[in-house]
């Protein structure tokens, strides 16, 4: 029974040492060195020496990391609440269709999300590029003129937030119509025999039914979009004025622009304790769902 | 109980029209690709009159995209293999057998899902420094290979699949590494080319690490690649949307091809049972 037990134990060791070593050593390690080095004044490569919290006090006293901070959380309530309403409304539109029709339509709200951001970013740049993108007849049509609008610090981040919404709207919407599937028939027939309208068959079904989808939404886009980078990088580098700059772009100045590996580990960590926060919480709200 | 009315054909026409508009940008940049560089500018046509492929040509030949194509296949495939196979074997261990501190590590795979792996690029690009990897395959891949949800599905999978299969391979004498092999993941088959086709198209998207480790031309994937051509060219739209297109086919084709894996790797990933 004891060497019953000790081969067990060592086929299970030989089967979760890969993933295990790798973990250690790529995931779990650079969690750990992340936190010291953000209290060591050490450049990208090379060592540093303890500073204790002289890299946060830093942070503390910079504009550009509350510019930053701002600027995340600007860019956040741009995108949360719209992208999980209009997955929710494109949602609701697309399932009332069927057979190939439905399929058809998905796959080209679907397509966007599945492409590179670069892709993405180098098709809108071209959609408005201010001299001869197609969006700026519509621009035009609102405003009375051509906008430049990644050269505008009031058009920038809302641009961004525009770019990112058609970009990662599909994963909502899939996530949408699996809940919208999910709500019997029968009810709104009973509704609809008892006379109820449409609006009133949304507001009393279709609304508390699909919450816990939406909460799930709202809490994945409240992550995902913590983490904003790549686009606002390709698209305006931060600029212009520093209004699109965003947390983890300053990470990446401080780090690897100016060589500071140590205050850029410290921004790391603030996004960090940020992004956990945030996921406890959704974990807690998920739990208490699932009851 | 479809209500035939005005409103529902409204619904309808309305649906097609804002589908047409969300795609719009994409069929933006497919004709503009097939257009001659000064006809891009100079007049706006929403067919094509005549096909000028002259843009991919530029494209294929005069860029870097071959390199960055060879570095984003081998990258993206070497990810994908790994990821299943270390994840597959901690899964299985996971879930089916009893070993000290299992549930340890569970909690800590569950816990890791919550890590944004963004947060890590400062000391992971530091650990490849010391590894001697900057530039090369093995550093742009060795961070990509921790994705804690395909442990966590495979192990749901494993811990449904009913233990008289097990009992009865094992009386055959069968070891746990060939109970694996052999029955489990041939049985849940479905869910493995789910996963691997989304991982593989994560990892070829991936864009903030290779952009990272990467700084010559030549070892960078598509996804980084491709940024670089205005800088060395100057902005030429056709010459653009072509590389924007080469550069996105390969994942949109896996897309088109699965996409029922393609959603249900979604769904489970995000806790939805697909």
């Amino acid at each position: 029974m004891t060497s019953d037990r000790r081969g067990k134990a060592l086929t299970a060791a030989l089967m979760i040492a890969p993933f295990v070593i790798t973990y250690l050593t790529v995931f779990a390690y650079p969690v750990y060195k992340m936190f010291a080095l953000s209290f060591t004044d050490a450049p990208l490569i090379g060592e540093g020496r303890w500073v204790g919290f002289d890299n946060y006090l830093k942070l503390i006293n910079q504009k550009l990391f509350f510019t930053s901070a701002w600027n995340t959380g600007y860019f956040v309530v741009l995108t949360v609440v719209p992208n999980t309403l209009i997955g929710l409304g494109l949602a609701l539109m697309v399932v009332r269709l069927r057979g190939w029709l439905q399929s058809l339509v998905l796959v080209l709200f679907f397509l966007p999300y599945i492409l590179p951001v670069s892709v993405v970013t180098q098709i809108w740049e071209w959609v408005l590029d201010q001299q001869f993108g197609i969006a700026q007849y519509v621009i035009e049509l609102f405003t009375g003129k051509r906008i430049s609008v990644f050269r505008d610090p009031i058009w920038a981040m809302p641009m961004v937030a525009l770019v990112t919404v058609w970009w990662t709207n599909g994963f909502n919407l899939l996530l949408f119509i699996a809940g919208l599937r999910n709500i019997p028939a029968d009810y709104y027939e009973a509704a609809t025999l008892d006379g109820a309208t449409r609006w009133q068959c949304f507001q009393r079904i279709t609304w508390p039914l699909i919450w816990p989808v939406t909460a799930l939404v709202l809490t994945l886009q409240l992550i995902l979009q913590l983490k904003i980078f790549d686009q606002v990088y390709l698209m305006t580098e931060g600029g212009p004025f520093n209004s699109t700059y965003v947390l983890l772009q300053l990470v990446y100045r401080e780090a690897f622009r100016l060589n500071h590996g140590g205050l850029g580990s410290a921004v790391a960590v603030f996004l960090f304790l940020i992004i956990v926060t945030v996921s406890v919480l959704q974990y807690q709200l998920l739990r208490v769902r699932g009851r | 109980m479809q209500r035939k009315s005005v409103g529902n054909i409204l619904l309808l026409v309305l649906t097609l029209c804002i589908a047409c508009m969300w795609t719009f940008p994409l069929y933006w940049a497919v004709v503009t690709s097939i257009k001659p560089e000064q006809e891009v500018v100079t007049k706006t046509t929403f067919i094509p009159d005549v096909f000028n492929f002259s843009a991919y040509y530029f494209a294929l030949f005069e860029t870097n995209l071959s390199a960055w194509y060879v570095n984003s296949l081998v990258t993206s495939i070497t990810v994908t293999v790994v990821v299943i196979l270390i994840s597959v074997m901690c899964a299985y261990a996971l879930s089916q057998i009893v070993f000290p501190g299992r549930r340890l590590l569970y909690g800590i795979i569950l816990a890791s899902f919550m890590v944004p792996s963004q947060a890590l690029v400062v000391s992971q690009f530091v650990l490849m420094y010391r590894f001697g990897l900057i530039n090369t395959w093995g550093g742009i891949i060795l961070p990509q290979l921790i994705v804690p949800v395909v442990v966590i599905v495979y192990k749901q999978f494993f811990d449904s699949v009913p233990n008289e299969l097990r009992e009865a391979a094992k009386l055959d004498g069968c070891g746990d590494f060939q109970i694996l092999f052999r029955l489990y993941l041939p049985l849940n088959w479905g869910i493995t080319t789910a996963l691997a086709i989304i991982t593989y198209i994560m990892a070829w998207n991936a864009f903030l690490w290779p952009f990272l480790v990467t700084n010559s031309e030549d070892m960078m994937t598509v996804t980084v690649g491709i940024t670089q051509v205005d800088d060395a060219f100057g902005v030429k739209y056709a010459r653009d949307m072509a590389v924007a297109i080469l550069a996105a086919m390969p994942v949109a084709l896996a897309y088109l091809l699965f996409q029922k894996r393609v959603t249900q790797a979604l769904m489970l990933s995000s806790g939805i049972k697909g």
